[in-house]
């Protein structure tokens, strides 16, 4: 399945029981690229996130990443989902290990390091998100924007090739949303390829290449920011940016 | 009263016997409080498969051996056993007993535990690649065992006076041995000696256990 997309998601379905919640979704992103994908809750956002790493099992679709094809029964899961980061809205940082340690874990475990290489690319992962004076910190002794930071480092230390983040500003304090943000900036600035869920029309604005918006298990439309965000051509994407706007 | 409870003398005659009993006893714990840990952790890792062919067997399982009565599944196995064929001695059937019993109860402690450590925690994990049992060893159960920790000691405590069943299929713990003492010296002297001991050797548990629920109670307000 040749590809020249980094990201090659197509007629991806997803069902709960009964409930039908991808309808067929057709996602392609280019490498460097920042989309950003918008629409209202229950729609489908945090679900298409997750079938691409496979932590949900798409009900059918295809699913290529990296040129490596995700619902192949002889892929290694592991081995791939270390290719794609994610960022939770709720931070999940492991409670009982330190910045550090859980910037390591996967390291050590997955990527085989040794402790003191891991422990200098963990320092180096957090120094990138600016919490180098934080590596002895457990989660408890920061922040929620701190902890978001670590868990982005945690991420960005295996070198993924893709991050996803599924609303990764929503569970913060307003003044704490800007450091994250201009982490994920710096992130987009490197080069890397992310595939993001959130409510920050500010960010997408000035730092999304693309903005897709889903309603109903579906993409209704995409384009580039400026146009989704002023000249949306359907009806349901207007109500819904309107929504957002008057807030 | 003195006389007949605390007799000096027949302290001082009954001590070896007793002190051997204490350390049957400790040894017997340190043997069937592994043994129970072992299977305790063996039955919940099993029930965290979801999967009905595993997890019905293991649900029947687990409610059998906590139904059963100790004592009762003991004596089974050792007046039992050797109709079967299979003579095995006293400690291996308290050893037996008490990995089916008390691994029940420790079974159900860490799958409590193991529920109480949010989803997210594994999903964190896997989506670095980590594998199912690698998240398992590394973040989800030093989490749990935490969270159960107070459940997980007092079951020990639990355990630890249960090797006093071990008297009944004749292992030399400290309750055997004091009734010997006792026949032998037809004073109840050595038994009050393993109260004592008893107590003694619980009480910094119950102490222990006393401050982990505290503390627990603590930082859950
Ligand atoms: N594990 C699940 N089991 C059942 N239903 C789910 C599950 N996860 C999500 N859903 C349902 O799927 C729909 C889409 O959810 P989600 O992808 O989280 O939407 P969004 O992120 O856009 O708010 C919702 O109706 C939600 O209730
Ligand atoms: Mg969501």
């Amino acid at each position: 399945m040749a590809t020249n997309h980094i990201v090659d998601a197509r007629a991806i379905h997803k069902h709960f029981g009964t409930l039908h919640v991808l309808k067929g979704v057709d996602l392609k992103v280019d490498e460097r690229e920042l989309v950003f994908i918008i629409g209202p809750s229950g729609s489908g956002k945090s679900t298409l996130l997750r079938c691409l790493n496979r932590l949900e099992e798409p009900s059918s679709g295809s699913i290529v990443v990296d040129g490596i094809d995700m619902l192949d029964a002889k892929t290694d899961i592991n081995h791939a989902r270390r290719r794609i980061g994610m960022v939770f809205q709720s931070f999940n940082l492991y409670p009982h290990m330190t910045a550090l340690g859980n910037v390591t874990l996967a390291l050590r475990k997955v990527a085989g390091k040794g402790r003191a290489e891991a422990e200098a690319l963990g320092r180096v992962a957090l120094e990138r998100v600016g919490l180098a004076d934080r590596a002895e910190h457990t989660p408890g002794q920061l922040s929620g924007g701190q902890q978001q930071r670590v868990a982005i480092a945690r991420s960005i230390a295996l070198e993924p090739r893709v991050m996803l983040f599924d609303e990764p500003t929503s569970a913060l304090d307003p003044e704490l949303v800007g450091s994250v943000l201009e982490v994920m900036r710096g992130l987009r600035e490197s080069g890397m390829t992310m595939i993001v869920v959130s409510h920050e029309m500010g960010f997408a604005r000035n730092a999304a290449d693309r903005v897709v918006f889903m309603d109903d298990g579906l993409i209704v439309e995409q384009g580039p920011p400026a146009a989704i965000f002023e000249n949306p051509t359907h009806e349901r994407t207007r109500a819904f940016i309107g929504q957002i706007q008057r807030h | 009263m003195i006389e007949a409870f605390f007799n000096i003398e027949i302290m001082k005659a009954a001590w070896p016997i007793v002190l051997t009993g204490l350390w049957n006893t400790i040894l017997l714990s340190l043997i069937v409080v592994p043994l129970g840990l072992l299977g305790g952790l063996i039955l919940a890792l099993l029930a965290s498969i979801k999967n009905p062919l595993v997890r019905w067997p293991l649900m029947a399982w687990v409610d059998f051996f906590r139904a059963f009565p100790p004592l009762v599944l003991l004596v089974l196995l050792f007046a039992g056993l050797p109709f079967a064929g299979l003579e095995l001695g006293g400690f291996a059937c308290v050893a037996i007993a008490f990995f089916l019993n008390t691994g029940s109860y420790y079974g159900e402690i860490f799958r409590a535990g193991i529920d109480s450590v949010p989803v997210g925690q594994v999903e964190a994990a896997r989506s670095t690649g980590l594998t199912r049992m690698q998240a398992m060893r590394y973040v989800v159960l030093p989490q749990a065992v935490r969270n159960v920790m107070p459940d997980l000691l007092s079951n020990t405590l639990e355990v630890v006076k249960l090797t006093s069943l071990g008297s009944v299929v004749a292992v030399p713990e400290l309750l055997y041995e004091a009734r010997q003492a006792q026949s032998i010296t037809y004073n109840p002297t050595p038994i009050v000696m393993a109260a004592v001991i008893y107590f003694l050797l619980l009480w910094p548990l119950v102490r222990l256990l006393s401050r982990l629920e505290n503390r627990a109670l603590a930082g859950r307000r």
